[in-house]
């Protein structure tokens, strides 16, 4: 029981110490504009690590985030440069995405392929795509799209949560519902326990590996949707290496690549303490970008290093339960 | 089962070619100068050298990726090592060392790297997308630690004739590439190596039981993709004469991946051929190069190789395998 | 988790009624009947015109070897397998169950001993995954869990079921299967080897619930190998032996000794296997385990290795014998015990330090465990070999070439050349080719696993011959084997094995396949040293 909450507790833990330890050198970092920003700088990281959640607990891999984002990007900042109406242009764009997935997801299931080869295809194919849309960085200007991007909520203490730090703390909610308080739910995570056993279970692996990846590349559509607005731009280059972020944060957020264990809030958490070290820097001012990789690539060794010793110890405690049958 | 096979190892390697030959001449139909050849200045220049020469990174790093996919492995983290070799490299010309001693760091870095994910791999027993993950995710980082975020240019005579020189008139990158095909086939198959790869990648638990010291051989084949990838570094960083660490080898790792898929050798481990992942390498290369030529959008050449690595599935999967059974029983 | 433990006893209670007490005659209608079913996979004919009848309120056990065919019975009947002959009744009615979704529906449930439930999902969860009832498209975790305690309840297990099934212990977890796989399908329950993982008070519960079950009217099928649980539990018996059917008995008629004769069979004893060794030790001892053993793997134990000695291993299936090969070879490490090499101490700490020491290894699991099926024959033989010379020191292709050919000719291994892929031959012929993987390292000492297994006639006695031969020649053998024909045959002594521990050794003239059996069949402590006389 403690054992299987330990990485979530340990990320916590993680998170809280790493931020106290900031607050303490710069008190500033509390403040709720502090937080507020953290938010909506990782609104797309953020939305992207719900989907990706669900895929890693299923036991698989989704390498096509970053691709889908900027292909979202660059084909929302086309068709409304064309004319089209923004809003009509987020359902296209989600439509999309979401086939898009779910094609991965059938030839994963029907191919009998591992997961990262596939989703590598639909890497090559999204960033494909972006670049054949257009290789400049076009700006969004529509006036609807500049009513959008202003709403905003104003927190006490001159901080403002925007938009799309709302779409993620929405998607968030949304995302523990479905892993919580569906079937579907369920289905991923006995999936990810064990493949064999839940297919005899009677759980529709067919159906629910089409619709995980489904949900990932749409989450990662709305992330791309997140990220134009963040931006106002679409760019075919834009968002490079988001999925090895994302998978970062849902690791480090305490799910087991190997799957079956993890929980979305651990995903949020994983996302606050990449953001944090981000914010960190800022602060600092002296500290150059790149310590964020390095810290993230630590953190993500520790956390895989951990994963790997409580795997062990429950085999060795299976092993123990043996030996007094024995 | 035997068409799905077909692009598996035939041992002739009859499919590659013919896949490179089609290529080839599908170039040369868009393009009728494709073959044309010219020597200037000792060296020769052509649209086909330009394949080669581009080609040649990839190349070198499909050696070292062949190796470690045949033990039911990948190396994510090659681009990464690329990055760093090659800011090491870059950093060390700028202070102006020795050639001599900027190759042995730059190599020893690679090797420190290729050991690091062979230690996951065999020892913690990481799963090795999981374990070459980390270093392709850190990679890149601490190789801007080392050119300290900016981007390293140097005029090191030495380090720049590693791309820039030639050698009986071909460019250097493509004679490396070539030697160290070679030397790494020679390797495996004049040493038992490649036997007992094979051997673990088709069954780890038999060939432990056979006696296969198994750790050794998996750490030996990450250490060679380190390796490879820290030449394919240096070549990078000399080809640009300098360092950028954020680009150098990007997305390099998945080229590599689908040259040696093309070239035979299955993602599920076990038989494998050196030689026919360069051919693959040389494939992917051509496809670049024609889809420029042609006149089409390079950008096309992402979507391209997703239809390759999509094709490629079909034919290898399991699914295909049991059709071509089924209609061969009819 | 601890809820288990005050829980793992509460189901004990209310057993309407105990062994020997027959609910059910061998005239009513049975509940489900089995006749003359067959099934093939290629190169085996795994049943052959098996027989069972099952009856309502009956704990029916179903009994053999490895091979005999019970786990493609039941697999058949649970719709893993389709069959090629025969017919399935269940109530009368014939069915054919597609997959086992289908055969739950039809009424007919399994539990593995591997329990295959989601260990990662809450008791509740695995209850009803798939089927929780569900409010405005969203399941209700409350309801859920309430049919889940009420459900348990009715097994006398009141845990958390919110909590990971995976938290509690295995007996926990089987009763869960239990009672998923009954709410489920409700007439038969297929329980397979349930009891492998459980120690005596769990069996005990286990063997309640199976009583509350028969009660309520529900078929058991148990399969077990332990013998004391069958005369405790079982009404009735139905024995198996490579894929035929041996016989039905009722507990109550039927003896242990009988019971094992059953199983093991003895038919080939007056075939051409006659016993030509047994004339006491040759030679000095060059090997010695003292004490040698493994925390809840093996018990420990001594052995003495000489050379040209062939030492049987007889035991059930489970008895630890596998377990004892693994341990000698350095697959598990020992924690208890030294083990010395002509008066060295030797560490086996791996299988590559017991090559050193000369020691050969074919496993049971061929396929998983001996051969590398996509490498060619020639590949094969080498790699031990090979692996022990390191990939520094090859042998050339044509040394790999001529020891390939010397050896396929030497073991009469047929296959059209050495390079084509070990897997495409048949088990006899994969089975001496890893003979000479090992044979070409030169051992001293060899030890087989279920040699025999799963090959046909013809190989089976040039195997058998080749095991004498090799003797005669100074190798030291270990063989395990469930055919106690074959091992009188070519053992110089036998070690016998029950419940993971060495218990006894029977040497000379007193191998003969009775002392064996008897030992086998032998009730009391497996710590006893001697044989029962």
């Amino acid at each position: 029981m403690t054992a299987r909450n330990l990485p979530l507790i340990a990320t916590l833990v993680v998170f809280i110490v790493a931020y106290a330890l900031c607050a303490m050198q710069f008190p500033a970092m509390l403040s709720l504009r502090v937080v507020a920003n953290l938010l909506t700088d990782n609104a797309y990281l953020g939305v992207a690590a719900v989907g990706m959640t669900f895929v890693i607990i299923s036991g698989g891999i989704d390498l096509s985030v970053g691709s889908v984002i900027a292909f979202t990007g660059v084909f929302l900042a086309v068709v409304i440069r064309a004319g089209i109406d923004p809003i009509t242009a987020f359902v296209l764009v989600l439509i999309i995405t979401t086939l898009f997935g779910a094609v991965m997801g059938a030839m994963i299931h029907y191919l009998e392929t591992p997961p990262f080869i596939v989703t590598l295809a639909g890497m090559f194919f999204a960033r494909g795509a972006c670049f054949l849309l257009t290789t400049d960085s076009i700006p969004i200007d529509h006036p609807t799209w500049d009513f959008i991007t202003s709403l905003n909520y104003r927190l006490p203490g001159g901080g403002r949560l925007t938009l799309v730090a709302m779409i993620m703390l929405v998607v968030f909610l949304a995302g523990i519902l479905v892993a919580h308080f569906t079937r579907f739910g369920t289905y991923v995570y006995g999936m990810g326990g064990n493949r064999q056993s839940a297919e005899l279970m009677g759980v529709p692996v067919a159906r629910t590996t089409v619709a995980i990846y489904a949900l990932s590349s749409g989450l990662a559509g709305v992330a791309g949707i997140v990220f134009a607005l963040y931006t106002s731009a679409g760019y075919s280059l834009a968002a490079t290496g988001v999925e090895l972020d994302t998978i970062a944060a849902v690791v480090i957020g305490g799910t087991l690549l190997t799957g079956g264990v993890g929980t979305i809030a651990g995903t949020f958490v994983g996302v606050l303490i990449q953001g944090l070290i981000q914010t960190y820097i800022i602060f600092d001012g002296t500290l150059s970008s790149w310590w964020t990789k390095i810290v993230i690539g630590g953190l993500l060794f520790a956390f895989i290093l951990l994963q790997r010793g409580l795997v062990h110890v429950a085999a060795r405690r299976r092993a123990a339960a043996r030996m007094a049958a024995a | 089962m035997s068409f799905a096979r077909s692009f598996r190892l035939s041992g002739t390697g009859a499919p590659q070619l013919a896949t490179l030959a089609v290529i080839l001449f599908a170039n040369w139909l868009v393009f009728p100068e494709f073959f044309d050849l010219r020597m200037q200045d000792g060296r020769l220049f052509g649209s086909l050298i330009d394949v080669l020469n581009r080609g040649a990174p990839v190349a070198i790093l499909a050696i070292g990726m062949t190796l470690v996919i045949a033990t039911k492995g990948v190396d994510l983290s090659v681009g990464a090592i690329m990055a760093i070799c090659g800011a090491v490299a870059a950093t060390m010309a700028s202070d102006g060392y020795s050639l001599p001693v900027i190759l042995i760091a730059a190599l020893a870095v690679g090797l420190v790297c290729g050991l690091w994910n062979g230690l996951l791999v065999a020892v913690l027993d990481i799963q090795p997308i999981i374990a070459t993950l980390i270093l392709m995710v850190t990679g890149r980082g601490i190789a801007q630690l080392i050119t300290e975020g900016q981007i390293v240019t140097f005029t090191h005579q030495g380090l720049i004739a590693i791309a820039g020189s030639s050698f009986l008139g071909l460019p250097m990158p493509v004679v490396i590439a070539v030697v160290l095909g070679v030397a790494a086939a020679a390797l495996v198959r004049l040493t038992a190596l490649g036997l007992l790869v094979e051997s673990i990648g088709v069954n780890r638990t038999a060939s432990t039981y056979a006696g296969v010291d198994s750790r050794s051989v998996l750490i030996t084949a990450y250490v060679v993709s380190g390796l490879c990838a820290a030449v394919a570094g240096i070549i990078a960083a000399s080809d640009i004469r300098g360092a950028d660490a954020n680009n150098a080898g990007l997305w390099l790792e998945l080229d590599a991946i689908l040259a040696v898929v093309v070239g035979g050798t299955s993602l599920f481990g076990g038989r494998f051929s050196i030689l026919l992942s360069l051919v693959g390498a040389m494939v992917i290369q051509a496809m670049n190069t024609g889809i420029l030529l042609s006149g089409y959008p390079p950008e096309l050449n992402l979507i391209v190789k997703a239809v390759v690595i999509v094709v490629i599935l079909v034919v290898q999967s399991p699914v295909a395998g049991r059709l071509t059974t089924f209609f061969r029983r009819r | 988790m601890t809820d288990d433990r005050s829980t793992a006893h509460a189901a004990t209670s209310g057993a309407p009624a105990g062994p020997g007490d027959h609910r059910s005659g061998a005239d009513d209608a049975p509940l489900l009947e089995i006749r003359g079913l067959s099934k093939s996979f290629p190169g085996v004919r795994a049943l052959d015109g098996v027989d069972f009848r099952l009856h309502a309120g009956e704990v029916h056990a179903l009994l053999g070897e490895n091979g005999a065919g019970k786990s493609t019975l039941i697999k058949v009947l649970t719709g893993v397998h389709a069959r090629d002959g025969g017919e399935i009744r269940l109530g009368g009615v014939p069915i054919d169950a597609a997959d086992t979704a289908d055969a739950q529906r039809l009424g007919i449930g399994t539990v593995y001993q591997e329990v295959n439930l989601l260990p990662n999902l809450s008791v509740a969860d695995n209850l009803y995954l798939g089927r929780e009832p569900t409010r405005f498209g969203l399941r209700s975790a409350r309801r859920t869990a309430a049919m889940a305690r009420e459900l348990l309840a009715g097994y006398g297990l009141s845990i958390d079921v919110t909590a990971n099934l995976g938290d509690y212990s295995v007996a926990v977890q089987q009763i869960v299967a239990i009672a998923r796989a009954v709410d489920l399908s409700g007439k038969v329950l297929v329980l397979d080897e349930p009891t492998a993982s459980l120690d005596a008070g769990e069996v005990q519960t286990l063997f309640g619930i199976v009583r509350r079950l028969t009660a309520r009217g529900i078929g058991v099928v148990f399969v077990t190998h332990f013998l004391d649980q069958v005369f405790a539990l079982c009404d009735r018996a139905t024995v198996l032996r490579n894929g035929r059917l041996v016989g039905e008995r009722r507990i109550a008629e039927l003896g242990r000794l009988e019971l094992v004769t059953m199983m093991l069979g003895r038919e080939l004893e007056a075939a051409q296997l006659h016993r030509r060794r047994g004339e006491g030790p040759k030679g000095e001892a060059f090997l010695a385990f003292e004490g040698f053993g493994r925390h809840a793997y093996v018990n420990p134990f001594d052995l003495e290795i000489r050379p040209s000695e062939v030492t049987g291993v007889a035991g059930l299936l489970g008895s630890g014998r596998t377990e004892t090969a693994k341990l000698l070879f350095g697959i598990k490490e020992a924690d208890a015990g030294s083990a010395t090499a002509d008066g060295a101490p030797l560490r086996l700490a791996s299988p590559r330090a017991a090559v050193a020491a000369g020691f050969a290894f074919c496993p049971e699991d061929r396929k998983t465990e001996g051969i590398v099926g996509d490498l060619s024959v020639r590949e094969n033989i080498m790699l031990a070999l090979q692996a022990r010379r390191g990939w520094l020191n090859p042998l050339s292709r044509g040394e790999s070439k001529a020891l390939a050919d010397r050896f396929i000719k030497a073991l009469d291994i047929r296959t059209p050349d050495a390079e084509k892929p070990i897997r495409l031959l048949s088990g006899g012929n994969q089975q001496k080719a890893l003979l000479a993987r090992w044979l070409a390292t030169e051992p001293r000492f060899l030890i087989l696993d279920e040699p025999t297994r799963g090959i046909d006639v013809g190989a089976h006695a040039e195997i058998i011959r080749l095991i004498e031969r090799l003797c005669d020649e100074g190798l030291a053998l270990l063989v395990i084997s469930s055919e106690i024909d074959e091992i009188v045959a070519y053992s110089d002594r036998v070690l016998v094995l029950r419940d993971r521990a060495h218990v006894g050794m029977i040497e000379g003239a007193d191998v003969t396949v009775d002392r064996i059996v008897g030992a086998i069949a032998a009730e009391g402590p497996a710590t006893a040293a001697g044989v029962p006389a």
